[in-house]
């Protein structure tokens, strides 16, 4: 086996995949690029990759089927999906189906390159995380989160109430690979919320921001205000009091199919 | 065509079944007046024979044959009378009053003796009516009623001194008298001439007369019915009867009518539907088609900016690119969010403010066209929940559709921003309404606009039918169907109990016809007017305590205005006025999202004079 690289390109236009190269290269990056899902399966048994980067849309073999086959394969390498048919089914049944993060095309240098970052960064802390022994199910298993918590990918989680209502978070894995939040933009009471669509926007120390994507589609009731007045408690207890909306569900069956546990 | 029409085949049974009856009326009329004026003719013969009887009995006793000739001459030159005869029993005419046939023998088979010696052995006795015959001697000549008056053997006559009779013989001879019919056969052919022209009037007169009536009271509607089907068939949808009568055919006409519209909301909606699914199928494909070459466009530029500080210059140049670049991934964006009808993201804003921000984005645009921007903002504007991006699209559509109806020359755009408050009309919903015994009206099988209406029995004698009521308080746009006008003797009632859901308290305080009323549980009692062009409603808890207000944003200009025929399309998606300028989007992306902000839009117009939008936000969605 061959070095680690870093990033894999499954994608089947040219100009975005040239594009993709240039700007990845630019920044340091090992890039490899493939145009079909076939393909990168084949370069994925040679040699390993930090990050796959993968379009939805493609000709043969779809980014959904080849998510299903790494898993059947046992490859956890973190895959982000992109696509230029950006709706919020595809985003969300990307990160459903384990996707470690979703990018809508067309997308900007930045967005590109943060999308990456972050996703590189969950990937090494998953792989410290292994390394440090703890067991490995799924490829998310490091997150602490408690049992009954519902999450969409490794970004935010919903806490179903009994009395109907829900509670929405950020998953500390997102946290720690944007490397802590300096800012957090919330919505208000009665906005509403539609899952797959950023419900807030952290901004990390290092002036990136990042779209938190909703877990839920809602009416909003109420914000955290204990977060609204100091964001740092999301970092440190992201799971209790780091909590950020209550909201009134309003599809919750068409929702939860896309949650795991 | 002419045999075809029904005018023709009502008026022809009519004057058919008319015929029949003048000509069977003529025909027992015309058989009872010749049997009188014959029982007459027989009457005055049957005199006439007896007076000649009278007359010569004497003489024949004398046996005085020359006083006996003269008299039968005498009497038989009358006009009245054709000829006068007295046989013997031997058959031999031996007095006549044509001397011409005196002493000839008379055949015993012939008119005058047939009745008599048809039977092997001559009768001796005749009843009266037997006695009289009528015949023709010869095809052309006139008709002759004969009258036989059997001479009978007396004491007088066998003892009389003449000696010319045995005692033994009944019957001695015969009187034949004869008169001619001429008179009555012509006041028959002309009691036959008057039935004849009877008739023949009866027939013209009734023809015209039933044939008007026809033609005006079915004919003429058939017609303009046959000529809206074949419209409607056609495709003209938009083709209306007009209704003037009250009757079958009017009702007819109210259907149709009632169809059509329906017909035609049903054909827009699915026109809408389908557009939407093209326009749908369409933005996924535009989408990847064009996202995939964006994606390079804004990847290399965004990291070519990224890359020039320093470089003033380019990164100017770079900059629009970049934010060109992301325009278009909005555009696409907005176009899928359309056809996919994404809920929009509310929050609270000022209308205000969202039509400052979309001034500035269009500012440019109209610099370049010399158009004159007038806003006229109310500053107490309450503030509305609502996706400011979309609403902010909603403007800028608004504006730049008004600057490109100015065109090439001068114009003013006036944008004026007002709080309102609207009646409840058209806007609430009425969700369950129940009749006195608690049943439930609202059914959902039955719908008005899309939404499940209220449904209701009439009934009047025979008749019934269900009605279905428009569930949009204030709105109106029921369906009746068959229903007679609202009035005595017609009744409305709950479909599951068959109780009154006619108000018994008042009628209506506009037209004063019978009102309809049912209760909305917890909500009070509704009443409404039925009849025609009246529309009267009324919801007390509602009337009183509704406060329902809207923030108003009207987009006047004063370009070259929008042609009637295109005003009921133009919300439709890929309708356009402006040519291959436009992509016929803009309106239907904005009539989308102020409907999905459960807001309504609607456009005045004329041609030549200018247009205004006016867009109405609900404060509290």
């Amino acid at each position: 086996m061959t070095a680690l690289r870093d990033i894999l390109v499954i994608e089947d236009e040219p100009m975005v995949t040239q594009a993709v190269v240039m700007v990845c290269g630019e920044e340091g990056m090992t890039v490899t690029a493939v145009d079909s899902a076939a393909e990168a399966l084949r370069y994925m048994q040679v040699s390993g990759f930090r990050l796959v980067l993968c379009d939805i849309m493609m000709q043969g073999m779809d980014g959904f089927q080849f998510l299903d086959e790494l898993a059947r394969n046992g490859i956890h390498t973190p895959v982000v999906m992109m696509t230029g048919y950006s709706t919020v089914e595809n985003a969300v049944k990307s990160l459903a189906a384990g996707a470690v993060d979703y990018l809508p095309k067309p997308f900007t240098a930045d967005e590109l390159l943060t999308v990456i970052r972050r996703a590189l960064r969950s990937s090494a802390l998953l792989d410290a995380a292994e390394s440090a022994g703890l067991e490995r199910e799924g490829s998310m298993s490091y997150v602490p989160c408690p049992d009954h918590y519902l999450r969409l990918g490794c970004v935010s989680w919903a806490l179903m109430e009994d009395e109907g209502t829900a509670r929405i978070g950020v998953s500390d894995l997102f946290l720690k690979a944007t490397e802590g939040i300096g800012q957090l933009e919330l919505a208000e009471p009665g906005d509403d919320l539609v899952q797959g669509i950023p419900c807030a926007v952290a901004t990390a120390p290092d002036g990136t921001s990042h779209g938190i994507m909703c877990p839920l589609t809602g009416k909003i009731l109420e914000v955290n205000a204990d977060v609204q007045a100091k964001p740092s408690l999301v970092e440190k207890d992201p799971y209790f009091k780091g909590w950020l909306y209550r909201v009134l569900p309003s599809d919750p069956e068409n929702n939860l199919q896309w949650l795991k546990l | 065509m002419f045999r075809k029409n029904i005018g023709f085949k009502l008026t022809f049974g009519v004057v058919l079944t008319v015929l029949v009856a003048i000509a069977l009326f003529a025909w027992f009329n015309i058989q009872s007046q010749s049997r009188s004026l014959l029982a007459e003719v027989e009457r005055h013969a049957s005199q006439l024979s007896e007076a000649v009887k009278a007359d010569t009995e004497s003489d024949m006793l004398r046996n005085d044959r020359e006083r006996i000739h003269e008299s039968i001459r005498r009497i038989g030159q009358q006009d009245s009378i054709d000829r006068i005869r007295i046989l013997n029993k031997a058959g031999e005419i031996i007095y006549s009053s044509e001397a011409a046939e005196i002493g000839t023998m008379v055949d015993k088979n012939a008119e005058a003796c047939y009745r008599c010696h048809s039977a092997g052995a001559p009768l001796e006795h005749l009843e009266s009516q037997e006695r009289t015959r009528v015949f023709q001697p010869l095809p052309d000549s006139p008709r002759l009623l004969g009258i036989i008056n059997p001479i009978y053997n007396a004491p007088s006559c066998s003892s009389a001194p003449c000696h010319a009779h045995a005692e033994d013989q009944t019957v001695l001879g015969v009187l034949d008298v004869t008169i001619p019919l001429t008179d009555v056969d012509r006041n028959i052919r002309r009691s036959q001439m008057a039935a004849v022209i009877l008739a023949v009037s009866v027939i013209v007169v009734l023809s015209l007369i039933v044939g008007l009536m026809v033609r005006w009271w079915i004919d003429r509607p058939v017609q303009e019915l046959v000529t809206a089907t074949r419209n409607v068939a056609g495709g003209n949808l938009g083709y209306r009867l007009t209704v003037k009568r009250d009757d079958e055919l009017g009702a007819l006409a109210n259907s149709f009518n009632n169809m059509t519209d329906k017909l035609a909301q049903a054909r827009l909606q699915l026109f809408q539907s389908d557009k939407l699914a093209s326009l749908g199928r369409l933005a996924a494909g535009v989408a990847h088609e064009i996202n995939n070459p964006l994606t390079a466009v804004l990847t290399y530029s965004s990291y070519m900016l990224k890359r020039s500080q320093g470089r003033p210059e380019a990164q100017k140049d770079l900059q629009v690119i970049v934010s060109e670049t992301i325009r278009c991934r909005e555009i696409v964006k907005n176009l899928l969010d359309f056809a996919r009808q994404t809920v929009p993201k509310k929050r609270k804003a000022d209308v205000n403010e969202i039509i400052g921000r979309a001034e500035k984005v269009i500012e440019n645009q109209l610099a370049l066209g010399r158009v004159k921007l007038v806003m006229e903002l109310d500053p107490t504007l309450p503030k509305v929940t609502v996706d400011a991006n979309q609403i902010q699209q909603v403007f800028i559509n608004l504006m730049v559709n008004a600057s490109d109806a100015i065109g090439e020359g001068e114009g003013t755009i006036k944008v004026t921003s007002s709080a309102v408050s609207l009646s409840p009309a058209g806007v609430l919903q009425i969700k369950t309404a129940v009749c006195r015994k608690r049943h439930e009206l609202v059914d959902r099988k039955f719908e008005v606009n899309g939404k499940p209406a209220i449904s209701m029995r009439f009934r009047k004698k025979e008749r019934t039918g269900l009605i279905h009521l428009d569930p949009m308080y204030g709105s109106n746009e029921h369906l009746l169907d068959a229903m007679p006008p609202l009035e005595k003797g017609v009744e409305l009632i709950c479909p599951e109990c068959s109780t009154s859901l006619i108000s018994e308290e008042q009628d209506c305080p506009r037209c004063g016809a019978p009102i309809y009323a049912f209760e909305v549980p917890l909500k009070g009692l509704v009443q409404g007017c039925l009849r025609e062009g009246c529309g009267w409603q009324h919801w007390e808890q509602v009337d009183s305590n509704w406060k329902h207000e809207f923030v108003e944003v009207r987009v006047a200009d004063d370009g070259c205005g929008i042609p009637k025929t295109q005003l009921p399309h133009l919300f439709e998606p890929f309708a356009t006025t402006k040519g291959p300028k436009g992509t016929g989007l803009g309106l239907a992306v904005t009539w989308g999202i102020v409907d999905n902000h459960n807001g309504t839009i609607s456009v005045e117009s004329e041609v030549g004079v200018g247009t205004t939008f006016t867009v109405r936000i609900p404060v509290e969605s």
